[in-house]
């Protein structure tokens, strides 16, 4: 059993909810204990740091050193979220490497009773524990339901693979940790060019036309590598893709109809869940189309109209350069 | 060389002083005419028969006054006080000998730099300019005269590495009528010249400069040359290195070889060549890498090859006119007695799949330059035309992409040189054979030795099209329809001022040049040093960049750094230079400057050992004692500092000298009170 | 921070780099740049941006400073981090961004007034509860930017509801007074520094 402190951050509980689900559905299967703190706070996503920049460390302190004050016996703090997880860890490796701003955020945190010794924590994503915690191995014994036949465009974002700053994920450019997860729970990994690029984060509430291009550029590559779905693993990417997908296809007038699950969905159907349990069928785009083609039926209140087919272009020397293994 | 002169009556040697002004330098702070007469008088009981002041000592005329008094006054040693021996110890202490004097009995201390240089304060720094001479007087009583040491130089040369440097190395020595051993690790010499197509500034054919330099080398009778060979150890010092060479089994007989090429024609197991064709073309199991190779012997392949991995075949043999295809050939190990070495082994290239967002390895009409020349070589995989992956289309857009892997520090921080001429070349070589669009992209263009911005003019006016950009991405993720097809080059115009995504069909990646991979092994096994990078430490970077720190080792081309084909000749020719003027000499002179292991005292720990940065203490098994190679010792004082029973003592730096030096600076310290305070009796 | 040029120790005033670099934590290298456009070819908003990232860093060692605070780049930065890891000079791009955007808010200088505003609405929410509010967030925002879109970011609000993935009131921590004195007292030390 691996013991970890959670961060949960404010998508899990209501917007990302299905994600929240859906790892509480799985940590039994995969042995994993994840002891949430206790009030945490938000963690500033990208806005508060547009406004204050000590301020906001100061936020995130506070939760560092809750977390600390847990004391569970694992000093390791786990975010589901991108976002989440890169200002935990950037607050945290700043307080250790920098000596002024650990003062100041540490007289900060007096003010409110409380303190983190710099350096203590190590923070981590939670597709960085799952994959080298509990391993490939451990995942491909516990899968009863293969998604064979299943073509997912793993899609990590940003923030998780960059910039890295413990670095976890090998190349920032092309990670494979989330590619083989999937890989191993049985589906048909594409091998997807935009799986890092950008969702385009909150550029849906400052300039919805710069997201709809960012989400087109996914969606529409997605689709062109013919995959079933898209795989994702942060809250923000997840509610881009997904909620502002019909917008974005009125705005370019196409009629894309790409799903969008969290990873721990799919590994949760994997393992022999249900669909219910793993909260799918919250989606906006939804994801019961493709399902079915690998025999995962998810209950409808009402009769969802069934998305048109996808036309497909079709696609035709000298020895290509040898490829190593890619290392994580 | 010569005697000490007469002490005087009481046993003390006879001592000149000389206070140097260095203009104002010294005597602008230090009031040197004082140093001078404290000298001469309050030193006198220590021998100090003469102190003079004079404004610049390093002058004929000050070298003159030294020479004169040890002539006339029978000075027996001399002290010089002025500016760091780094500059003049060289100059003064051969002052000392025309006028009769050893050498190793005149001494310089340092009152520029140690003191008028950093001091403000006159007076303080006048009475530690007086503490600096009484060092330098105490010390140089305790010298004692040495000879330098005379190493025999032996005739014979091992070059190791036959590309351009090497060869023009090798040419050189056996062209003044010397024996050269050319140690190569691949079947054939030429190195990474051979692989080009053409040659930049002046657009020569690689291989039409380059084979009569190689024909030379095969045919010369002073060159003996080793290929499909490497060096496996290197014992010994300058003037007698013993280098033990492995001799690659070619499994062909080269007595009977005639080179007609039969073997490799018919040869039925094809495979890529990873190395000459650089993983774009193939070759056979038994090949030479490339039609000139020199020597003409093939070689064969025991991981391809039919015969070597399940038995069978044996085409070659069969076929073979002269019967010189010998299976059971056996490696040959060679025994290799030079008197210097030259290392010119060359460069390996940046890998472009550490790069994924160029896409190289995932999409298929992204080249490295290597690939490239390949692609343009008339002998090459596809007999000089530029074509796609799929080996047929012509491309009608082409992108050529500078600084891949270099000026980055995420890979590596430095300029390799080359690239942005080679770059321009491609760029030429496309329009020259495909009317294709070209851009080059880049972040400066270097192009600063003989000819090469008028090459990049040259080019400017073939209608290549330039972005000042570097390359974020090339990809095939397109966004609209007039990339569909293509590949897509994303970069910031960054003299426009935007963003652009250039569609092309090719896309050329100018990699950097870095180390060979093994560098730091070859580094250990000769006993030099490398940088952190890889590349071979010369001795200084401005002023001796050929040689190391080692001596009898010397380094050409680009196992120094990336450089280009000209500067490499350069560096090969000037590295048989210097070799062929200890030849020429036939014994070289190192500095008596060296440690000596007392045995009686050495108790056989062995904590000197490791620690001599020259490898230069040997233990003896048997007597259980170290002793230190002369030859090889540079004299840092490392191992006599570390020796737990002071048993190492280094000549012309020996325990009583230093500590004799240390006396004088503290009896005669700038304190205001007296350092020594006198001892009572309880 | 202020509006003002800042001065040194020996009140002569310091360069706009100088400032930019030290309201940025930890070493963020920008006298590093050698203005290869890397950050400017790999940025996915860049053709969006009133200036690419390359030109606002030359921008600001020209001192600068009016145009800087006013143009619209930092505010379309998307925190993607493509510029960060790839520049050559390894300058931390994108904190440079955020302190960009911290100080146009500061000195109240700034054009992009959405970007702006959704940033300042957020801070007000999160002082005031411990956690984000998006409804409260969204309907401020169209309310007072995009009042005509209302209706169709309605639709979008009600899916979210509907499948029980809004809050239609806030959440709020516990020990909000805890967090706030917290708040306050780092308030205080970044007015103290700037």
């Amino acid at each position: 059993m691996n013991k970890y402190l959670f961060y949960p951050g404010c998508s899990m509980p209501r917007s990302a909810r299905p994600y929240y689900d859906s790892l509480m559905a799985i940590k039994d299967d995969i042995q994993i204990d994840l002891d949430e703190i206790d009030d945490w706070n938000c963690c500033g996503a990208t806005e508060y740091w547009s406004v204050h920049q000590l301020k906001a460390h100061a936020l995130v302190g506070r939760n560092l050193a809750l977390a600390q004050q847990k004391a569970n016996g694992s000093n390791t703090l786990v975010a589901g979220c991108s976002a989440c997880y890169l200002n935990l860890a950037k607050t945290a490796n700043y307080m250790r490497d920098d000596p002024q701003l650990n003062r100041q955020i540490t007289e900060a945190l007096a003010a409110g009773g409380l303190s983190y010794t710099a350096g203590s924590l190590e923070i981590r994503h939670l597709l960085d524990i799952i994959y080298n915690d509990v391993g490939l191995e451990t995942i491909r014994s516990r899968v009863v339901r293969p998604l064979t036949g299943l073509r997912v465009a793993p899609y990590y974002g940003c923030m998780i693979v960059r910039p890295d700053p413990d670095n976890r994920y090998g190349n920032p450019e092309y990670p494979t940790a989330l590619d083989k997860l999937m890989e191993v729970l049985g589906a048909t990994v594409i091998d997807f060019p935009q799986k890092t690029h950008c969702c385009s984060g909150h550029m849906t509430q400052i300039s919805p036309d710069v997201a709809y291009e960012l989400l087109h550029r996914l969606i529409s590559g997605a689709d062109r590598y013919e995959a079933d779905m898209m795989v994702t693993l942060c809250p923000m990417c997840q509610l881009n893709l997904d909620a502002y997908q019909g917008d974005m296809n009125t705005y370019y007038n196409t009629d894309y109809y790409m799903p969008v699950l969290y990873f721990t969905q799919l590994m949760g159907l994997a393992f022999g869940h249900d669909a219910k349990e793993l909260g799918i069928g919250r989606e906006f785009v939804d994801a019961r189309f493709a399902l079915a083609k690998i025999g995962v039926e998810v209950p409808a209140e009402d009769s969802p109209a069934q998305p048109k087919p996808r036309r497909r272009k079709k696609e035709q020397g000298l020895p290509m350069p040898r490829m190593g293994e890619e290392e994580q | 060389m010569s005697a000490n002169g007469n002490k005087n009556e009481e046993g003390k040697e006879r001592i000149g002083v000389y206070v140097c002004h260095c203009g104002s330098n010294i005597a602008g702070v230090v009031d040197v005419k004082d140093v001078a007469v404290w000298a001469k008088e309050e030193m006198g009981d220590e021998g100090v028969v003469v102190a003079r002041d004079y404004k610049f000592m390093c002058s004929s005329l000050g070298q003159e006054l030294i020479e004169n008094d040890i002539k006339e006054l029978g000075l027996t040693r001399v002290v010089v006080a002025a500016c760091s021996p780094h500059l003049h110890e060289q100059t003064f202490r051969t002052a000392a000998e025309r006028a009769g004097l050893n050498p190793y009995l005149s001494e310089l201390v340092s009152i520029r730099e140690q003191v008028s240089w950093v001091h403000t304060d006159k007076v303080k720094a006048t009475e530690k300019a007086k503490a600096v001479v009484a060092g330098g007087i105490e010390r140089v009583i305790q010298n004692e005269p040495l000879e330098p040491l005379r190493v025999p130089i032996h005739p014979a040369t091992l070059v190791v590495g036959g590309g351009i440097a090497g060869i023009q190395a090798a040419l050189e020595i056996a062209d003044a009528g010397h024996k050269v051993y050319l140690v190569e690790r691949e079947p054939s010499i030429g190195g990474h010249m051979a692989q080009f197509d053409k040659t930049f500034p002046t657009l020569d054919c690689a291989a039409c400069i380059l084979t009569p330099r190689m024909v030379s080398v095969g045919e010369h009778p002073n060159i003996e040359l080793l290929t499909w060979s490497e060096v496996e150890r290197v014992e010994g010092y300058v003037g007698n290195f013993s280098v033990t060479v492995r001799k690659r089994p070619r499994y062909v007989d080269t007595e009977l070889c005639t080179g007609c090429g039969i073997c490799w024609e018919k040869c039925p197991k094809k495979v890529i060549d990873e190395v000459f064709e650089v993983g774009i073309g193939y070759r056979t199991a038994v090949y030479t890498p490339f039609p000139q190779a020199v020597p003409k012997y093939p070689v064969i392949d025991t991981e391809t090859c039919i015969y070597f991995q399940n038995g069978k075949c044996k085409a070659c043999e069969k076929l073979c006119p002269t019967g010189a295809i010998k299976f059971d050939q056996e490696e040959e190990i060679v025994l290799l007695e030079v008197g210097n070495i030259i290392i010119a082994t060359g460069f390996d290239l940046f890998d472009a799949r550490r790069i994924p967002e160029y896409g190289y390895g995932r999409l298929a009409n992204v080249f490295t330059s290597a690939e490239f020349e390949r692609m343009c070589n008339a002998a090459g995989p596809t007999d000089g035309e530029v074509v796609m992956r799929d080996g047929v289309s012509k491309p009608a857009s082409v992108g050529i992409v500078h600084c891949v892997g270099s000026r980055d520090r995420n890979y590596n921080n430095y300029c390799s040189v080359i690239c942005c001429m080679s770059s321009l070349k491609f760029a030429h070589l496309v329009k020259e054979r495909t009317g294709a669009e070209v851009y080059n992209f880049y972040i400066d263009m270097r192009t600063a030795y003989k000819d090469y911005d008028e090459f990049y003019q040259r080019v400017m006016g073939e209608g290549v099209l330039f972005v000042r950009g570097r390359v974020a991405e090339i990809t095939d993720a397109t966004r609209s329809p007039g990339e569909e097809g293509k590949l897509v080059i994303q970069v910031e115009d960054t003299l426009a001022g935007r963003q652009r995504r250039i569609p092309v069909d090719m896309a050329i990646l100018a990699v950097g040049l870095e180390p060979r991979a093994d560098a730091k092994e070859v580094a250990k096994k000769f006993g030099i040093s490398c940088s952190a990078a890889g590349w071979i430490t010369e001795k200084h970077p401005k002023l001796d960049p050929v040689a190391t720190m080692t001596e009898g080792i010397f380094i050409a081309g680009a196992v120094q750094g990336p450089k280009d084909i000209p500067t490499s000749v350069a560096q090969g020719a000037a590295a048989a230079a210097r070799v062929l003027s200890r030849i020429s000499r036939g014994e070289i002179y190192l500095e008596p400057i060296r440690a000596t292991v007392n045995a009686e005292m050495c108790s056989g720990c062995r904590i000197c050992n490791n620690l001599c940065p020259f490898n230069a203490i040997i233990f003896h098994e048997d007597l259980m004692v170290s002793e230190i190679n002369h030859a090889l010792c540079q004299g840092c004082g490392t191992c006599v500092a570390a020796c737990p029973a002071g048993a190492i003592s280094g000549t012309g730096f020996s325990n009583e000298q230093v500590l004799s030096q240390i006396e004088g600076l503290l009896e005669f310290s700038f304190a205001e009170e007296p350092v020594l305070m006198e001892m009572t009796p309880a | 921070m202020s509006a003002m040029p800042q001065v040194g120790t020996d009140l002569k005033p310091i360069s706009y780099l100088e400032e930019v670099s030290r309201a940025t934590p930890g070493n963020s290298r920008l006298e590093m740049c050698i203005q290869c456009g890397t950050c400017g070819g790999s940025c996915p908003s860049s053709q969006d941006m009133d200036h690419t990232p390359r030109q606002l860093f030359a921008m600001i060692r020209a001192n600068m400073r009016e145009a800087v605070l006013a143009s619209n780049t930092p505010w379309y930065c998307v925190s993607c981090y493509y510029c960060t890891v790839r520049c050559p000079q390894e300058i931390h791009i994108t904190d440079i961004m955020y302190t960009l955007k911290s100080m146009a808010v500061a000195a109240g200088q700034y054009k992009e007034t959405v970007g702006a505003d959704l940033s300042r609405t957020f801070v007000g929410y999160v002082d005031n509860y411990g956690r984000s509010y998006e409804l409260g967030l969204a309907t401020r925002l169209y309310l007072r930017h995009s009042p005509l879109n209302i209706l169709s970011k309605a639709t979008m609000g009600l899916g979210l509801l509907t499948r029980d993935r809004l809050d239609f009131t806030p959440q709020k921590i516990n020990n909000l007074e805890q967090l706030q004195s917290i708040l306050n007292r780092a308030e205080q030390i970044e007015e103290a520094t700037a």
